[in-house]
């Protein structure tokens, strides 16, 4: 078993930090471009669907959204988008999907505390910030093109 | 083909977005909650400086169903509404672009939270 291993200890450190660290960093990485690519191409057939009735962009990108976000939310529910999550990592956070179970996960968590304070004051714990942060960074960009286009 | 290359487009991508979150997962300390926060300003800063509408008409649904696609339709709402209805568009644009999405994230992930069974984890 161990014939190959004459390598002095420092040296066999190196190798052990080296298989531990960049093993599971690159598979980590194969395993979020895959999901996140696949939700992506799940997103484009419904919005391709959507096109196909004759509806007009907008319309089509709200209902890929939509049924993005229940997808996500009855996965979490089902207990299911964790255990995808786990190997997914940012594959699985960062989709539309994500943002559906980053509010269904929390209120489930605290379902125990009631309905308006476990819930419905949970449910915001990571999209309440996105929302935040989301809007305000619109408002304000949005202020600046105004004065860059109509006032100046 | 037309519609495979679309499907290819899409698939790269929204992959290719992902990856960029789990690199800063792994090689930082911020969790998700904060990648979230940081991809849906991201895309909204993008959109502002006219990066995001190329990788968006490219990589169509694989740019607009991750986060940062949120702050793209958010921006891009808002232009649209400034154009329309001027000043107060600054304020109106933006979640009026992304109402449905937030209205379905309420009320699925209120249901859905409702019919759910807390477990242990």
């Amino acid at each position: 078993m161990n014939t190959n291993l004459n390598i002095s200890n420092s040296e066999y450190d190196d190798l052990i930090s080296k298989k531990a660290q960049k093993s599971p960093i690159l598979k980590n990485i194969c395993f979020a471009f895959l999901v996140g690519g696949l939700i992506c191409v799940l997103g484009q057939f419904i919005y391709n669907q959507m096109e196909n009735l004759g509806l007009d962009k907008e319309t089509c990108s709200t209902i890929t959204s939509i049924s993005l976000i229940f997808l996500g939310a009855f996965l979490t529910s089902i207990n299911l988008y964790s255990r995808i999550g786990r190997f997914a990592g940012a594959g699985s956070t960062i989709p539309i999907t994500g943002f559906s179970n980053s509010i269904v996960a929390p209120a489930i968590e605290f379902k125990s505390e009631g309905y308006v304070l476990g819930i419905g004051a949970n449910m915001f714990k990571v999209a309440g910030p996105v929302i935040v942060y989301g809007i305000t960074s619109t408002v304000i960009l949005g202020l600046v093109y105004y004065l860059i286009h109509y006032v100046f | 083909m037309d519609m495979l290359l679309n499907y290819g487009s899409a698939f790269l991508t929204g992959g290719i977005i992902c990856v960029i979150g789990q690199i800063l997962i792994d090689k930082t300390k911020l969790t998700p909650a904060r990648i979230l926060t940081l991809f849906v300003t991201l895309g909204v800063i993008l959109t502002f400086l006219g990066i995001y509408e190329p990788i968006a008409e490219f990589g169509k649904c694989g740019a607009t169903v991750p986060i940062s696609g949120f702050g793209y339709s958010l921006f891009k709402g808002t232009v649209k509404a400034i154009e329309e209805k001027g000043f107060i568009g600054i304020f109106t644009g933006g979640v009026t672009a992304t109402a449905g999405g937030i209205a379905a994230a309420v009320v699925f992930g209120f249901l859905a939270s409702l019919f759910a069974k807390p477990t242990i984890k």
